[in-house]
C-alpha cells in the first residue's frame, strides 16, 4: 500500500484514534469524563457514521478529528500523522451550515477555495468554486445570500464548500438533522453520489439509524455518556451500490436495522454492566448482522434461515 | 397602503406645526401700550413695558432670522461676529476630529478586549469606573495639560465618543458566533485574516451602532464643551447670543444644532444599513 504521506501509512489506518479521552469541568467542582480510551481505526475510501445518544461525546470526537479540540489523553491520527490542529485536509460540513451571511454563495466557496489556494487568481478561484457549487445543485444561485436561501440549499452550499477544497477526510456533524425529510433523501443521494464517485473517506455523526444504513460502509457504536466507549463496529452487510427505495427488501436490511435500534433503545445503557469477558478497547468487536429468523419476522423473511 | 400612511403621518405633522406655529405666534404678541410713562422711563424699560411686546421673539422673527443667516452663512466680522455657518464648521470639524481620534482608539482596543478574556477582565474596572464621568468633568484637566482650549474641546469630544464606541466593539467582538470563527480555523485563516474576514464583518453592525450612540453623544457634548471654551464654535455662538439677548438667534441655534445632529445620526444609521446582514 502506498502511504501519501512522508510515513509510510497502512492504509486500514488512515484515520487511527488511539486511546483518546475527554474531560469537562463539571458543575460544582470535578470533572466528567465524557470517554475514555477510545480505539478505532477507519480505512481510506471509507464511510463511516457514529451512532450513540446525546452526550456520548460524538461530537467531540468530531471535533477532535477536525482538530478544533484536542483529546486529554491519546491521539488522532490521520495519514500517519497526530492532528494538532485544524487542517485543509480535514473539511467539516457543520450541523447548522455555518455559512458566513454576509457573502453569498459563491462568496462563502470561494473563501474556502482562496484558503486553500492563497496564490490563486481571482477567476480561478471563482471558476473552481462555481464548479463545486454546480456538483451540488446550486447552478444560477451563486449571487444570492444565505439568508435568501432554504435550509436544504444552505446545507448544499456548505458541503459544497467543504468539498471545494478538496479535502482527503470529509468530517460531518449530523449534517441533515435540520432538514424536512424529503430535503434530507435527496441530500443524502447526492452525498452518497459525490463521495462514492471520489473515493471520498468520511466520518459522519448521526441519530438517524435509516440514514447510517444507506450511506455508511461501517458503522461505530457508543454507549452512553458520561465515560462513553465504543461497544462494537458494526459492518454494513448491504452491497456498496444499494437504492434507497430497495435497501429495504435486502435479507439482511432488517437485521441491521434491528440490530442498531436494538442497541440504540437498550444496549447503548446496559452495555457497561455486561462488558464481554473477551471485549478489548483497542480492538472493539466488529459485527456484521445478517438475515436471520427475526423475532417477529416480516413476510418476506419467512423461511430465510441464515447463518 | 404605505404610502398612504407616509402621506397622512406627514399632513399630521404638518398640522402640528401650524398649530404649534399659531400658539406661539399668539402667545407672544403684543398686546398694545398699557400705560403711559414717561419717555425717558419708558426708554429704558424697553418696548416690553411700553407697547406689551414680549421679549420672546415670534415665529416669523425667527423665520426671518434664519433666512438673513442662509443668505450669507460664512461672513466673518471678528472674533464675535461670524457667520452660523463658519461657527457650525468649528464645531463639526472638532466633533470630526474627536471622533475620528476616538475611533482609532476604540476599535482596535476594542477588539484586544473583545478577543482577549484576560485584558477584558483586566480593563474592564477602568473602563466601568471612567465611563459614568460626564465627559465636560475631564475640560479643566484637559485645559491645564494641554494648555489650548480648542483642542481641550477636541479631547472632551474624544473621551466622550470612546466609550460607547469600546464597550460596543468589545460586545461585538466578543458575541461572534462560535462556529463562524471555527470555519475560519478549520480551513487554516490565520489570525489576522481571520479579524479581518470573519470578525470584523460579524461584529460590524455592533460595532456601528456604538460608533452612532457616540457621534450622537459628541454633539451633545460639543455644544457644552464650547460654552465654556468660548472663541468659536455653535455652542460659543449659543451663550455669546444669549449675552447679547437675542433670543431670536438662540432658537434659530436650536433649530441648526439639531438639524446637524439628525444629519449626522441618519449618516451612521445609513453606514448601520450598509454593513449589516440577514441571517
Amino acid at each position: 500500500m502506498s502511504g501519501s504521506g512522508s510515513t509510510p501509512v497502512n492504509s486500514d489506518k488512515f484515520i487511527s484514534i488511539e486511546g483518546i479521552a475527554r474531560h469537562f469541568a463539571a458543575p460544582g467542582g470535578g470533572q466528567t469524563t465524557v470517554f475514555r480510551d477510545i480505539w478505532f481505526a477507519i480505512p481510506k475510501g471509507e464511510f463511516v457514521c457514529m451512532i450513540g445518544h446525546s452526550g456520548c461525546g460524538k461530537t467531540t470526537v468530531l471535533n477532535i478529528l477536525s482538530g478544533l479540540d484536542l483529546p486529554d489523553e491519546g491521539v488522532a491520527v490521520v495519514d500517519g500523522r497526530a492532528i494538532e490542529g485544524p487542517s485543509l485536509d480535514r473539511a467539516v460540513i457543520f450541523q447548522s451550515h455555518a455559512l458566513l451571511p454576509w457573502r453569498t454563495v459563491l462568496g462563502n466557496v470561494a473563501y474556502a477555495v482562496s484558503s486553500k489556494w492563497r496564490d490563486w487568481s481571482r477567476a480561478k478561484i471563482e471558476e473552481h468554486a462555481k464548479k463545486f457549487i454546480e456538483k451540488v445543485g446550486l447552478k444560477g444561485s451563486e449571487g444570492k445570500k444565505p439568508a435568501q436561501l432554504s435550509g436544504g440549499m444552505k446545507q448544499r452550499v456548505g458541503i459544497a464548500r467543504a468539498l471545494s477544497i478538496e479535502p482527503k477526510i470529509l468530517l460531518m456533524d449530523e449534517p441533515f438533522s435540520a432538514l424536512d425529510a424529503l430535503t434530507r433523501g435527496t441530500l443524502q443521494d447526492e452525498v452518497r453520489r459525490i463521495c462514492l464517485e471520489t473515493g471520498q473517506t468520511v466520518f459522519m455523526i448521526t441519530h438517524d439509524v435509516d440514514e447510517a444504513i444507506y450511506l455508511a460502509d461501517k458503522i461505530i457504536l457508543m454507549t452512553n455518556g458520561p465515560e462513553a466507549m465504543v461497544a462494537e463496529i458494526v459492518e454494513n452487510p448491504l452491497p456498496k451500490d444499494r437504492d434507497r427505495n430497495q435497501i429495504h427488501k435486502h435479507p439482511s436490511f432488517y437485521a441491521i436495522r434491528n440490530h442498531l435500534i436494538d442497541f440504540l433503545v437498550t444496549r447503548s445503557k446496559t452495555f457497561k454492566n455486561e462488558i464481554p469477558p473477551d471485549y478489548d478497547r483497542r480492538k472493539p468487536p466488529i459485527v456484521r448482522p445478517q438475515a436471520q429468523p427475526l423475532p417477529v419476522p416480516p413476510p418476506e423473511a419467512n423461511g430465510r434461515k441464515v447463518a | 397602503m404605505r404610502a398612504s400612511l407616509n402621506l397622512r403621518a406627514g399632513l399630521v405633522s404638518l398640522l402640528i406645526l401650524l398649530v404649534f406655529g399659531l400658539a406661539w405666534h399668539i402667545a407672544v404678541s403684543g398686546t398694545g401700550p398699557q400705560q403711559t410713562l414717561d419717555p425717558e422711563y419708558a426708554r429704558l424699560l424697553g418696548q416690553t413695558a411700553v407697547q406689551g411686546k414680549s421679549a420672546m421673539p415670534g415665529p416669523v422673527d425667527v423665520l426671518a432670522k434664519i433666512w438673513s443667516h442662509a443668505k450669507d452663512p460664512f461672513y466673518d466680522k471678528g472674533p464675535n461676529d461670524k457667520g452660523i455657518g463658519i461657527q457650525l464648521a468649528y464645531s463639526i470639524g472638532r466633533v470630526l476630529i474627536g471622533y475620528s481620534l476616538a475611533i482609532m482608539v476604540a476599535l482596535p482596543l476594542g477588539f484586544l478586549i473583545g478577543m482577549s478574556p484576560l485584558m477584558s477582565k483586566a480593563l474592564d474596572p477602568f473602563i466601568q469606573l471612567m465611563k459614568p464621568v460626564s465627559p465636560l468633568a475631564w475640560m479643566p484637566l484637559a485645559l491645564y495639560t494641554i494648555k489650548d482650549s480648542s483642542i481641550s474641546a477636541v479631547f472632551v469630544i474624544f473621551i466622550c465618543s470612546l466609550w460607547p464606541m469600546l464597550i460596543n466593539t468589545a460586545f461585538g467582538v466578543a458575541s461572534v458566533r462560535k462556529e463562524w470563527v471555527n470555519v475560519a480555523r478549520t480551513l487554516e485563516v490565520g489570525t489576522f485574516r481571520r479579524a479581518f474576514t470573519v470578525i470584523l464583518p460579524a461584529a460590524a453592525p455592533t460595532i456601528v451602532t456604538g460608533m452612532r450612540i457616540s457621534i450622537g453623544i459628541a454633539w451633545l457634548v460639543i455644544v457644552a464643551a464650547e460654552m465654556l471654551v468660548g472663541g468659536t464654535g455653535i455652542g460659543y455662538f449659543v451663550w455669546n447670543e444669549w449675552n447679547n439677548l437675542s433670543i431670536t438667534n438662540v432658537i434659530t441655534s436650536i433649530l441648526v444644532i439639531g438639524l446637524v445632529g439628525m444629519l449626522l445620526d441618519q449618516a451612521l444609521a445609513r453606514v448601520g444599513r450598509a454593513v449589516s446582514f440577514p441571517e
